[in-house]
């Protein structure tokens, strides 16, 4: 294999920066709203903090119900599909849907659902006592929100996050298929399409360091975090 | 300090072949100041839902609770937040923060009413002293062992100096001897703070142990309720038999069976023997126990005479008249 270091090495910087950009956009508004969501869903669930929001039980079951909805239609479409749909949608907000910036939008959309249904779960394993215990000292909604459910969650929480982040790697490399760039886009144009292997493993390489790296930090973190 | 009056609690059905559970049935209760009193029952006859009303974690489905003077029922959920900081509750499993301290789990009621960090500090420091925890105060709950544990719930349920403490079972998961020191901490407590104390267990012994007095639940109402001295002085009471059991001996046909109860000096005294002797009759012990309940040395004593009640009116009447508490026991027994 003649490998022309001089000339890949700025193509996968330059890729590299690239997937960066477009995961660390959509990280960001996936963590707020992934776990504005996956709060709501568990506080409104029957027995959960806000499950009569306004003193409303069938407001609280409504929530509840439109929101799980919502998160399983966004976990159903297979990403490529998503970010087709979505593109007058990016078009929109962004005013192109090509780039790592435009492709951050369909990235966000598949992760926040995802990611959700994951704090979901960790915020479901705290223990039904501590809110309990929680309660009978007089604390209100939002501090068992943030200071029981949130708190006794976060190794979990953690441990979802490097999942999400995987699969945003994952979905990236799609967006690269269809404009978005990032080191899906060398794989597929340079190993697919101009069959140079050179480029197609030094990619799955990059990608595989990736992905160990994220979950090494975050399995670190997380037993930091834990004191179980 | 907690009144109980007519307390309702259903919960609706699961689904739509469930049926609606009541698990309080027009409970009444009183418990007055600086006392340690005692809830037991058999599982499932309403014991922790009784408890979790007290501060309405759950809410009653009719009838009201008063702590310390403030009905609890007619008051709105911020209302009840505060009026909860004045009642301290303690779980059987312990329910401590597991990403927090020691010191931060018992800082934790504080945080929530609003107290300073350095008051905080010193307070948690100063009630982790009072339950024998001060030197583990930034150790983290899993460190920590089952009576530990409990101790820091026991702190965190103090820390906000209620007038009130509740217990569910706070000794269940603990062995013997830790069931033992935590007893002994919660006595210490009510002595030395005047907290009062409202514990639900399904041991006797936690009764006989530490409360001044007890009541028994059976299917969600209150079927016997006092002192637990006074309630020794009912051989028909339910819990004084639980508290001493005596057996199910019931005698020959045609003989009488009679109770006593002694408590004090006359624990000391040889009554079977010296009755005998006065009477020439000879009395059949079918049934006896001595034993410490709430500091009182307290004996109770299941006797057979032969012959009717009618003839033996004169013994009995002379056993009544030494101070000892006596109950004929009917023929039907
Ligand atoms: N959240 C609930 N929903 C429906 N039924 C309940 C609920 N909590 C308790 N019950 C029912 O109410 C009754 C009383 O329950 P409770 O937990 O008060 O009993 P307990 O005396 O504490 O029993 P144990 O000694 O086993 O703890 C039981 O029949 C129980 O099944
Ligand atoms: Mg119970």
């Amino acid at each position: 294999m003649n490998v022309n270091w001089g000339v890949m090495i700025p193509i996968l910087t330059k890729a590299v920066g690239e997937t960066f950009q477009m995961i660390g956009i959509a990280l960001v508004f996936t963590i707020v709203f992934g776990l504005l969501v996956g709060v709501l869903l568990v506080s409104t669930d029957e027995g959960g903090v806000n499950e009569a929001p306004f003193g409303s039980r069938r407001l609280g079951a409504i929530i509840h119900a439109v929101l799980g909805f919502i998160v399983n239609i966004g976990r159903s479409l297979p990403f490529i599909i998503l970010m087709v749909v979505l593109i007058p949608f990016t078009r929109l907000i962004i005013g192109t849907f090509i780039g790592p910036t435009a492709a951050a939008v369909p990235l966000t959309i598949a992760a926040i659902p995802f990611f959700a249904r994951l704090v979901e779960i960790a915020l479901r394993e705290v223990d039904t006592g501590l809110v309990e215990a929680a309660r009978s000292m007089g604390a209100k909604r939002g501090t068992i929100i943030w200071k029981v459910l949130l708190a006794e969650a976060r190794p979990s929480i953690v441990l979802a996050l490097s999942t999400s982040v995987i699969s945003l790697l994952n979905y990236s490399a799609i967006a690269g298929t269809i404009g978005a760039g990032g080191i899906g886009d060398i794989a597929i144009r340079y190993g697919y399409q101009r069959y140079d292997n050179s480029y197609l493993f030094t990619t799955i390489i990059i990608l595989i360091v990736i992905v160990q790296v994220v979950q090494l930090v975050a399995s670190a973190v997380a037993r930091k975090l834990s004191h179980r | 300090m907690i009144t109980i009056t007519d307390l309702h609690k259903s919960y609706p059905p699961r689904n739509a072949r469930g049926t609606t559970v009541e698990a309080l049935k027009g409970t009444d209760l009183t418990v007055a100041d600086g006392e340690i009193f005692g809830v037991v029952g058999q599982s499932g006859a309403g014991k922790s839902t009784l408890l979790r009303c007290v501060n309405l974690l759950e809410r009653p489905t009719s009838g009201s609770i008063t702590v310390a003077g403030q009905d609890l029922t007619t008051l709105g959920e911020a209302e009840l937040r505060v009026a909860r900081h004045g009642i301290g509750m303690v779980f059987q499993h312990f329910n401590l923060l597991s990403s927090r301290t020691v010191a931060e789990n018992v800082e934790f009621g504080l945080e929530i009413t609003g107290v300073d960090r350095a008051a905080r500090r010193a307070r948690s420091a100063e009630v982790l002293d009072l339950v024998g925890l001060g030197d583990r105060a930034s150790a983290y709950p899993s460190q920590l062992s089952g009576g530990q544990k409990q101790r820091v719930g026991i702190a965190r349920a103090l820390a906000g100096n209620p007038k009130v403490l509740l217990s569910d079972e706070a000794t269940s998961s603990l062995d013997p001897e830790t069931t033992d020191s935590i007893l002994q901490l919660l006595k210490e407590l009510n002595r030395t703070l005047g907290v009062t104390i409202m514990l639900i267990t399904h041991e006797m012994e936690v009764v006989k142990r530490i409360c001044t007095s007890a009541a028994l639940i059976e299917g969600g109402r209150i079927v016997e309720s006092g002192n637990v001295i006074d309630l020794l002085n009912t051989p028909q009471s339910k819990i004084a038999h639980a508290l001493f059991p005596l057996g199910e001996s019931r005698g020959e046909p045609g003989n009488t069976v009679i109770e006593i109860m002694y408590a004090g000096h006359l624990a000391d005294e040889p009554i079977v023997g010296r009755m005998s002797r006065e009477f020439g009759i000879d009395v059949n012990i079918l049934g006896a126990a001595v034993e410490v309940v709430s500091d009182h040395r307290v004996g109770r004593m299941r006797l057979e005479l032969p012959g009717s009640v009618e003839s033996n009116a004169v013994p009995i009447a002379r056993l009544k008249d030494s101070g000892l508490y006596v109950e004929v026991l009917e023929g039907a027994l």
